[in-house]
């Protein structure tokens, strides 16, 4: 069954469109599940995207394209070298410049007829019903999961539309959140993984073109909310897995024990997610307390001829990227392979930025190693400090 | 009684990189405790240490949650498929 989306009130709708947008809309015009009243639709709806990123690239681009009246982007950063293996929206020219800016500025470019407007902020709890009340429909494509709980419940407690949409690595899941007889994100997962245990796409890993896909569906998912047409993902969770090639759905219920939109709701307003996450700013993971040494006395000791063992726990097609020579024991085989090492040399373990080398630290001091300490920023802080010859990834 | 445990991506390190594994199970509950005595490392993703399900690991049977069935107490049949399915938030921003 359909689901429409009834727009804002508080400005006049749109009553037609100029001879421009005929001609620019013209694929959709003649489509009789679009014509001119979807296009009105589109022209009078007012989106909001959380994240400017890979999800947010291909929103921006087909909701601005589809001509949808006002789009909101929301995103802090700003743009990374790193992030145009993915994030289409950005070309060479805009790496260093705010996100939420540099999105508004291409699809402003590719659409001016439409109301665009940047929030170069945070989303918090103490911002987001206010960010949120002005729009239709909210799309999440954020990257962590502080924000999704916020957005999920900033969006029950407005009774706005959720399209939900998440990628690591090879696979992705997208769903419609928060309409009035489907489920939350809260019924899918009542709780956070702890800190940690998730890797983030930093660490994992994403394969370019999934983003692509998988905000694709979140964006023709916000369309058909718009139109009121076609069958949702309500209730659905779709599964794409990119290596197999494959779509599967998962049935999903409305929780009535919910405590965000069950029947007796305990959370009646926007609680501190980073405290529900398990994230405390003061606090850090127990691998944190390792012992370190920093780049700068890694090659002093070694410019000094020290025995110093180097221990590399990335993995081999990390190797390839760059090394310091080190000795190759991928963090998830070191278990096994602990008794190739020799526990009365000093060792330094290194990763990429020093999040997998701490758990190695802590997992040789465990198993009795004492001279073992962490390479603080990992082979990306030697990089930048000492050989900046070294590719950085 | 074989069926097949789908594995995610974010947990296949812990499970020899496989995708999948199939074992003879008559339950959901025998079924994971096959697997987490194939791969120990995935114990501890799935299970909490009194030996709970992990709330943000969420398993199904075929398309159903099984948090709506028996739980881990869910029966299974010749040819069904378990599928675990963590929480990932990735977007990348």
């Amino acid at each position: 069954m359909a689901t429409t989306v009834q727009p804002q009130t508080g400005t006049k709708p749109a009553a037609g469109l100029s001879n421009e947008e005929i001609l620019r809309y013209s694929r959709h015009l003649i489509m009789p599940e679009v014509g001119m009243e979807g296009q009105l639709k589109l022209k009078n709806a007012k989106v909001l995207l959380i994240g400017t990123g890979g999800l947010g690239a291909p929103l921006g681009l087909y909701l601005a394209a589809a001509g949808v009246g006002k789009l909101g982007l929301v995103d802090f950063d700003v743009v990374d070298f790193t992030n145009l293996q993915r994030q289409v929206t950005f070309g060479t020219s805009d790496v260093g410049k705010p996100k939420s800016e540099a999105a508004r500025a291409r699809l402003a470019n590719l659409n001016p007829d439409i109301q665009i407007q940047s929030f170069e902020t945070q989303l918090t709890s103490a911002n987001a019903l206010e960010l949120f009340k002005d729009f239709d429909v909210i799309v999440d494509g954020t990257d962590n999961f502080p924000t999704r709980y916020l957005v999920n419940d900033a969006c029950i407690l407005l009774k706005k539309p959720n399209v939900y949409g998440s990628i690591f690595r090879f696979e992705g899941q997208a769903t419609v959140f928060g309409m009035p007889d489907g489920p939350c994100y809260r019924c899918l997962y009542p709780e956070p993984p702890p800190p940690g245990l998730v890797p983030s796409c930093a660490e994992g890993g994403v394969l370019g073109v999934l983003p692509g896909i998988v905000g694709s569906i979140q964006a023709m998912e916000t369309i058909k909310l718009i139109l009121g047409r076609g069958d949702n993902l309500i209730g659905r969770l779709l599964l794409f897995d990119a290596l197999g090639m494959k779509f599967r759905e998962l049935k999903l219920r409305k929780n009535p024990d919910c405590p965000a939109c069950g029947t007796h709701p305990t959370i009646t307003k926007l609680i501190d997610y980073n405290e529900f996450c398990g994230i405390r700013g003061e606090e850090k993971p127990v691998e944190a307390n390792v012992p370190e040494i920093q780049v700068e006395e890694l090659k002093r000791k070694l410019d000094q001829g020290e025995d110093v063992f180097i221990l590399d726990v990335r993995e081999p097609h990390e190797y390839q990227i760059s090394n310091l020579g080190g000795y190759l024991i991928p963090l998830g085989d070191l278990p096994k392979r602990v008794s190739e090492l020799d526990s009365s040399r000093e060792i330094v373990a290194h990763c990429k930025m020093g999040g997998r080398s701490a758990k190695a630290v802590d997992f040789l001091r465990q198993a009795g190693f004492k001279k073992v300490r962490n390479l603080a920023g990992g082979i990306n802080a030697w990089a930048e400090r000492i050989d900046p010859k070294m590719p950085k990834y | 009684m074989p069926v097949k445990v789908m594995i995610p991506s974010p947990l296949r390190p812990y499970a020899g990189k496989r995708d999948s594994a199939e074992f003879n199970a008559h339950t959901v509950g025998e079924a994971l405790g096959h697997l987490t005595s194939e791969f120990g490392d995935l114990r501890k993703h799935l299970f909490t240490e009194d030996g709970k399900l992990r709330s943000f690991v969420n398993v199904y049977v075929n398309d159903e949650d099984i948090r709506y069935l028996a739980k881990e107490n869910t029966p299974t049949k010749d040819g069904d498929t378990i599928s675990i399915i963590p929480s990932i938030a990735g977007g990348c921003i």
